[in-house]
């Protein structure tokens, strides 16, 4: 099976003609599924154990230790493959718990109206309008560290990101004409936000999904590298990051570089995927 | 026609349920979450007294709805409880003591981002679909990616141990400590004609300002980009192309004025971006404001100041969303229906 069976014929075939977009989306597409392979494989795939002190500290990289060790003698490529799934799973589970409360609201809220709708935009609005990191912050305070708490503090974040995305396309998807006349078929409301308008959201899901996530590996980033991520020893970029600070200015450059650059990339390969699929399946829309 | 005075009247008013949105959310997270605060605040090795008596402090012991009522109380009265640690001084006077640095850190930051967002922007608008638009957004997408503590490290290699020229980390040489009015030190330095202050704030405030504004500079490039475009195409543009006026002076003088009006919108939500990176920002620079406060007293389990910071963090968005649209009104007068 080729790899492009994977995807639609059609779909493949848009991404090829869109220039720089379709650009955009292969190489978003390609450092995407390299973080789910490092993150999927990481036992095969890292040559030390993420934990374990392997050799001198702070040695620069070399044959032996490709990226080096950082402060204690870890092997810095090690904790970075084993860092991608810390990350990928946050983004995971953060994902889902966002997208399972903020869709359903929004759908409901955008095709209901009235004053429940007006209630739900006003909390999700004012929600959206305070700053995500701090708000992160504030929830991961409270609930202190470890994968599934990282996860519920991003959750938090994007949940009114995904409501109001929802809710604005619900808006305008209400007054088309399929809608009217599955109505005038004697469609019960369930049964057109399931079946006729959630599935017309699906493009602005994928989107709003890549962009969001471009800044979850952000946020995560920043919430591990003020400490409130995972909990030490486990491979997390942002602490690693951290970690390295201290020594990074006597010129051991390398503990810091490494998890920054994956950070970097892991976010702008999202943001690249979301932007380009949004110029590709945007243009169609309208 | 609504005269802006009713329209201020009408928008303050709306302020009002979006506080109480977010002081309620603030509690909710402090007190109903799972978890109890006070255990993830003293850590879980406490002794049950310890825990009696400092739920009994808090007024945690006492039912929710009136622990409710009494934080919406006393923050009306501007009161957002005392430190827990450090002779149990004001929350508030110790925000205050540090909001200065914010303020100055994040205007710096704003002016920067402003700046080579325009400088971006305009240079994809001019030109738009080639290649120099794709660079352009490209550019947009990358900085906006960039990690801000990476980008601030590598600053301080370069520009502080590289190359010497510029000081890695606090907000001004402690001996040239200007008198302080506002708490802002370069206005600070300048009101007391203290020019050696002065240059020393500005030198200090640089590679911050640098590292905050280019991250979300990228935003502001494509604002400009597409607010550009849209004023290029007006009727008014080509009558002004028509009366063969040079390219240069219809861009500055009769483009850009209109094509910043949208851009005062979304000025509103780039403050909230801007304050989020400005806790980044000051943690990797040692800059000492409410972003690094915060942090030292989650680190110190101070619960009240915790909670006092995000309330005043809370406020203080509300307050600048509300003065954005107030300042788009007086621009704008379309605006006031």
């Amino acid at each position: 099976m080729r790899t492009t069976d994977l995807i639609p014929r059609e779909f493949w075939r848009k991404i090829r003609d869109a220039g720089i977009d379709g650009y955009m989306v292969i190489v978003g597409l390609m450092i995407v599924i390299t973080a789910v392979i490092l993150a999927l494989f990481a036992e095969f795939i890292a040559p030390y154990d993420p934990i374990q002190r392997v050799g001198p500290p702070v040695s620069p990289p070399s044959t032996q230790y490709l990226l080096g060790t950082d402060s204690i003698g870890r092997d810095v490529l090690s904790r970075l493959i084993y860092g991608t799934r810390t990350i990928m799973i946050v983004i995971l589970i953060s994902t889902v718990l966002s997208m399972s409360v903020g869709i359903p609201l929004g759908l409901i809220s955008g095709y209901i109206g009235g004053k429940l709708d007006r209630l739900l935009s006003l909390i999700m609005d004012s929600i959206y309008a305070f700053p995500g990191l701090i708000l992160a912050i504030a929830v991961a305070a409270v609930l202190g560290p470890g994968i599934y708490n990282t996860s519920i503090s991003l959750a938090v974040v994007y949940i009114p990101t995904y409501f109001r995305m929802i809710r604005g396309h619900v808006l305008s998807l209400r007054e088309t004409i399929f809608v009217e006349a599955a109505r005038a078929i004697g469609a019960k409301d369930r049964r057109i936000m399931l079946k006729y308008i959630l599935p017309n959201t699906l493009f602005i899901i994928t989107v709003v999904f890549s962009l969001n996530v471009a800044d979850a590996v952000l946020t995560e980033a920043g919430l591990s590298f003020l400490g409130l991520s995972v909990a030490s020893p486990t491979p997390d970029w942002g602490f690693d990051l951290k970690n390295g600070q201290r020594y990074f200015l006597s010129g051991y450059w390398w503990p810091v570089t490494f998890p920054g650059i994956a950070i970097f990339l892991l976010a702008l390969g999202f943001g690249l995927l979301g932007e380009g699929l949004n110029t590709i399946l945007g243009k169609e829309e309208i | 026609m609504v005269s802006i005075k009713a329209y201020i009247a009408t928008r303050a008013l709306l302020t009002i349920p979006m506080v109480l949105i977010l002081l309620t959310f603030v509690f909710v997270i402090m007190r109903i979450l799972p978890g109890n605060p006070v255990l993830a605040l003293i850590g879980m090795k406490a002794s049950e007294e310890t825990i009696k008596s400092l739920m009994e402090q808090l007024g945690l012991n006492k039912p929710l709805w009136q622990q409710y009522f009494e934080y919406i109380y006393n923050l009306l009265r501007g009161d957002l409880g005392r430190s827990m640690i450090w002779g149990r001084r004001p929350v508030i006077n110790e925000i205050m003591n540090r909001f200065p640095a914010t303020i100055e850190l994040t205007i710096g930051g704003f002016i920067v981002s402003i700046l080579l967002g325009l400088l971006t922007g305009m240079i994809a608008g001019v030109k738009p679909y080639g290649k120099i638009d794709a660079t352009m957004r490209i550019y947009s997408i990358f900085v906006y990616t960039l990690f801000i503590p990476l980008i601030g490290m590598i600053f301080q290699y370069v520009f502080g141990v590289y190359l010497r020229i510029l000081p890695v980390g606090g907000r001004i040489d402690p001996t040239l400590l200007p008198r302080q009015i506002t708490g802002l030190y370069t206005i600070d330095s300048l009101l007391t004609l203290n020019f050696p202050a002065f240059i020393s704030a500005v030198r200090y405030l640089i590679l911050p300002s640098f590292t905050l504004g280019l991250v979300l500079s990228g935003v502001y490039t494509r604002l400009v980009r597409s607010s550009l475009l849209e004023v290029l195409s007006q009727d008014f543009i080509r009558a002004c192309k028509a009366r063969g006026l040079p390219n240069r002076i219809i861009l500055f003088r009769h483009s850009l004025k209109n094509a910043l009006i949208p851009i005062l919108t979304m000025m509103g939500l780039q403050f909230a971006l801007l304050l989020a990176g400005a806790v980044l920002t000051e943690t990797t620079f040692s800059w000492p404001g409410m972003g690094t406060f915060l942090m030292e007293r989650i680190q110190y389990r101070d619960f009240t100041t915790v909670q006092g910071t995000i309330v005043f963090y809370a406020l203080f968005v509300a307050l600048i969303s509300l003065l954005v649209d107030i300042i788009y009104a007086y621009i704008d007068p379309r605006i006031r229906y």
